[in-house]
């Protein structure tokens, strides 16, 4: 499955790239699965979802929880919890 | 009497003079307005400025779902949210949240809501920049934040 990665804050920062457009293997089935795969792609992933629990995620741009499923879904933001206001 | 809800993400700055006169305009049926302005601090000298990221299409969208909580929990009358983003001097607006109702409790507790809402759930972060030229860090997300979020969903 092919989607569009999305990263911002210090998540864009340490992984070095704000998008990317990745194919994703079939055993990568939720939100969770889908942190631990990215944290295998290289040292910058692994450093940046070090703590996965404290990663944000977003489906299509709405929240989601880690243990929602990702087929179908076109585009997944992964983010730091939100400092706006 | 038709609903006012503004929603936007601009870097451009906004004068709260405007919102005001977007809800109460000919609203003859509003009794009160609550407005709040939030500010970029200097943190005592500290900063020079703060850069304000977002996910562009899911702030706006994260606000108008924010946004159309408030109106149907508090049945306001007029409901504006306005957050810039980009790189914000010290003194300079960030964010104006705007609620008309018939009475001030709704319209307090509406534009409360909006901003606990706001400021745990919609997709913006804040990096400081250091008035001595040092690398400036991302803000961390405040545990004060999602309890004041979380006292709306317990009661």
């Amino acid at each position: 499955m092919s989607v569009k990665l999305v990263y911002f804050a210090w998540v864009r920062e340490k992984i070095g790239k704000g998008e990317e457009e990745l194919d994703l293997p079939g055993d990568v089935t939720t939100v969770a699965e889908l942190l631990a795969y990215l944290k295998t792609l290289g040292e910058e992933y692994d450093e940046a979802l070090k703590f996965p629990e404290a990663i944000r995620v977003a489906l299509n741009q709405e929240h989601a929880h880690h243990s929602e499923k990702i087929a179908g879904v076109r585009e997944i933001g992964i983010f730091p919890p939100m400092t706006g206001g | 009497m038709s609903l006012t809800l503004h929603i936007a993400v601009q870097y451009e700055d906004f004068d709260p003079a405007v919102e005001a006169s977007r809800l109460t305009d000919g609203r003859t049926g509003v009794g009160a307005l609550v407005q709040f302005t939030g500010f970029c601090r200097d943190e005592g000298g500290r900063l020079s400025a703060l850069e304000l990221e977002h996910y562009p299409g899911m702030a706006e969208a994260e606000l108008q779902r924010i946004a159309e909580d408030a109106v149907g929990r508090f049945s306001l009358i007029g409901l504006s949210v306005i957050h810039r983003y980009g790189k914000i001097m010290p003194g300079e607006r960030i964010v104006l949240v705007s609620a008309t109702a018939s009475h001030r409790q709704a319209a307090f507790d509406g534009a409360n809501y909006v901003m606990d809402f706001l400021k745990t759930a919609a997709p913006f972060w804040k990096k400081e920049h250091n008035a001595d030229g040092s690398r400036g860090e991302w803000v961390a997300a405040k545990d004060e934040d999602d309890s004041a979020r979380d006292k709306w969903v317990k009661e």
